[in-house]
């Protein structure tokens, strides 16, 4: 008889489930997702085709998020993943259950402490700094996909950096509302060259893609496309000089950390409607927690 | 009380659990054998290996019997074992006119060289529903026909459309280049448009049956009218080919089952063209009629710019039809709207709210709303 043998801790390497190549994905395919990757970061803010595959995980749930990770995944690093900002939601702990299968990669819900962050939705509170890699999932890719839904065309108006059309879309929001109307995805000149979609982050987020030391890398799935972000990209809102891009802000903390600088996620916490506001990034608000700056909630 | 972001692993294995009780059903009654769905539920492994483009009727039926007879989850659960599989090369070409055909049917000629041959069809069945088949029957030969199922084509099978093509009415089968090295693959390079012939029919030979079917139809009912027949429908097994690099020389690797549909339909002529007759072409594996008629269709009228007609219906729109006809993506993105939005949603409520605060000119908001937007 031998002692079971205890499963290493999920912060520690472990076993990986070794009936699939390493990350799933064969190695002709992660060369592919490669190239387009350098191809992606030499042209910042370009949409490249790729041979997307199918995946164990249903389109619209990350699959080129988790594509792009795979492929730039070794043994060593140590994956964050998160959706709407907390690391415990159930597509997240989906997607980490995953990668822990096929590459045995340690997880980690620290921002800090991950060499790679797989997202959906936000950009971690906490700065990324050079060495990081943040990888957002796309679900669709073409920033002018509203104004003209042609794949032909919009790719015409990207080469010819034909963008007044959306520049008259923001217009006729604020003719008609006073505002831009676009709060999340909010579209973004990259390097002064390619409108770029920022993956539906709130427009409190697409501040944090400017100038970020970080690699940013962005997979979408089932529309076949990667773009990318090499650090210290200049990425730009598109605003008008009478209208500045604005980001959302709470008149409210954080109910439980008190945090004033962070995206609140707005909980409904009974009957009768009374509603709390809380860190939408789980480590940003229980690392405030740990380190005494919370306050106690009514 | 922090209600929102937490148990997420738990509620997880415990939705998994409840998965895997539902789909075995009551425990009393026989867990159902692979062979049975094989053998017992074969439209649905052929729609399965169609739709998930692997021809692999044992692991369908797995897929069949994991997914709870959800098909289109049966096709996704296929796929994302195809996409493991390495790719060593390209068959030749399969030639159908060499099918061993135990149905082949046209409904352009009374009579055809080589005989019609009804074969196994629901065509004329009086859909009465069998009471007979709701008791459970001991294991049993299959009913005695007296004789082995019919077979046509001992000799090659003639196409019926070649045969109008000796009077030049009909266009020549373009053969969409499959001569031509290696042909395109959508599962290893990313559709573009404009996508051309051969793409667009490993498309729809993948494509999701019902949107196919109704884009087909929606061809016969005015949108994209192209007045098709049915010039021949066979379906049977053929021979799969390949030439090994160090052989130099094709060696059978197996037969496949499959169905062809050649639909003749008309063509006005133009400038250049006398007027003629003009091909639409289905192919897929195993018996699945309806969706070979579909995609027959659905290829013609995909045809329309080549043949330098007016693009005016959905079915004729190559970018429309091809982005949408796979049920996998459409199904995956259908329903990520199941998973968490809160973050965007917040977004738009704290900007309606702004929105509405200015409309009923209000300048701050009741303390434990959000302020709206900053100037950065």
């Amino acid at each position: 008889m031998t002692a079971a043998v205890q499963p290493a801790p999920l912060d520690q390497p472990g076993e990986r489930d070794r009936s699939y190549n390493f990350a799933f994905l064969d190695e002709q395919t992660k060369r592919m997702i490669r190239r387009s990757l350098l191809k992606a970061l030499a042209i910042p803010g370009h949409q490249v085709p790729f041979a997307s595959r199918e995946m164990p995980l249903p389109y619209g749930w990350g699959t080129g998020g988790i594509q792009v990770t795979a492929a730039v995944i070794g043994p060593q690093d140590r994956l964050k993943v998160i959706d709407q900002g907390a690391d415990d939601t159930t597509n997240a702990v989906s997607i980490r259950r995953f990668f822990r299968r096929m590459t045995g990669v340690a997880l980690t819900t620290s921002t800090a402490e991950a060499t790679i962050v797989q997202t959906r939705h936000r950009v971690p509170e906490a700065p990324l700094r050079e060495g990081q890699v943040i990888v957002f999932q796309v679900p669709i890719p073409e920033p002018l996909r509203w104004l003209e839904p042609r794949e032909t065309e919009t790719r015409k108006m990207h080469a010819y950096a034909e963008y007044g059309a959306m520049h008259v879309k923001l217009y006729e929001d604020i003719a008609r509302q006073g505002h831009i109307a676009t709060t999340y995805d909010y579209p973004v000149l990259v390097n002064g060259r390619y409108l770029m979609r920022p993956s539906p982050i709130p427009k409190f987020d697409t501040r944090k893609l400017h100038r970020s030391p970080a690699i940013q890398l962005f997979g979408a799935g089932r529309e076949k496309r990667i773009y990318a972000l090499p650090p210290y990209t200049d990425v730009v809102p598109l605003d008008f000089e009478d209208h500045p891009f604005r980001v959302q802000s709470w008149r409210q903390a954080c109910a439980r950390c008190g945090a004033t600088d962070s995206y609140l996620d707005e909980l409904i916490v009974d009957d009768r409607g009374t509603r709390r506001f809380v860190c939408s990034d789980t480590d940003y608000c229980e690392g405030r927690m740990s380190t005494g700056q919370g306050r106690q909630g009514p | 009380m922090y209600v929102a972001a937490k148990g997420g692993e738990a509620a997880i294995d415990a939705a998994h659990d409840l998965l895997a009780r539902d789909r075995r059903g009551d425990g009393a009654v026989p867990d159902l054998a692979i062979a049975q769905i094989r053998g017992q539920l074969s439209l649905a492994v052929d729609r399965v290996m169609n739709e998930g483009g692997l021809y692999d009727p044992d692991l369908a039926a797995l897929a069949v019997k994991q997914a709870a007879g959800d098909l289109v989850e049966a096709v996704f659960l296929l796929r994302a074992f195809r996409t493991t599989l390495p790719r060593f090369g390209y068959s030749r070409p399969v030639e159908t006119a060499a099918m061993q055909a135990d149905r082949r049917i046209s409904a352009t000629f009374k009579d055809v060289p080589g005989g019609q041959l009804l074969g196994p069809t629901f065509d004329y069945t009086h859909r009465l529903l069998d009471f007979a088949l709701e008791a459970d029957a001991e294991p049993s030969e299959a009913p005695d026909r007296g004789s082995p199922a019919p077979t046509a084509g001992g000799d090659r099978l003639p196409q019926i459309l070649d045969l109008l093509n000796q009077e030049g009415l009909i266009e020549a089968a373009d053969g969409a280049g499959a001569e031509d090295g290696e042909p395109p693959d959508l599962t290893r390079e990313p559709l573009r448009f404009p996508a051309g012939r051969q793409l667009r029919l490993q498309a729809l030979a993948r494509a999701d049956e019902g949107f196919l079917l109704a884009l087909g139809y929606s061809t016969q009912r005015g949108y994209g009218h192209s007045h098709p027949f049915v010039g021949e429908l066979r379906q049977g097994r053929v021979s799969v080919e390949f030439v090994p690099p160090e052989l130099g020389e094709p060696v059978v690797l197996g037969e496949v089952e499959l169905t062809e549909c050649q639909l003749v339909t008309q063509f006005k002529g133009s400038a250049s063209e006398p007027p003629a007759f003009t091909r639409g072409y289905g192919l897929v594996f195993g018996r699945a009629e309806r969706k070979a008629m579909a995609m027959a269709l659905v290829d013609r009228a995909l045809r329309a710019p080549d043949l330098g007609e007016p693009v005016t219906a959905p079915a004729q729109d190559e970018e429309f039809v091809l982005s949408h006809a796979d049920n996998v993506e459409a199904s995956g993105f259908t329903q990520h709207l199941k998973l968490p939005h809160h973050v965007d949603f917040q977004a738009e409520l704290s900007h309606l709210r702004l929105l509405r605060a200015e409309a009923e000119g209000r300048a701050g908001e009741p303390d434990g709303e959000p302020a709206g937007e900053n100037q950065e």
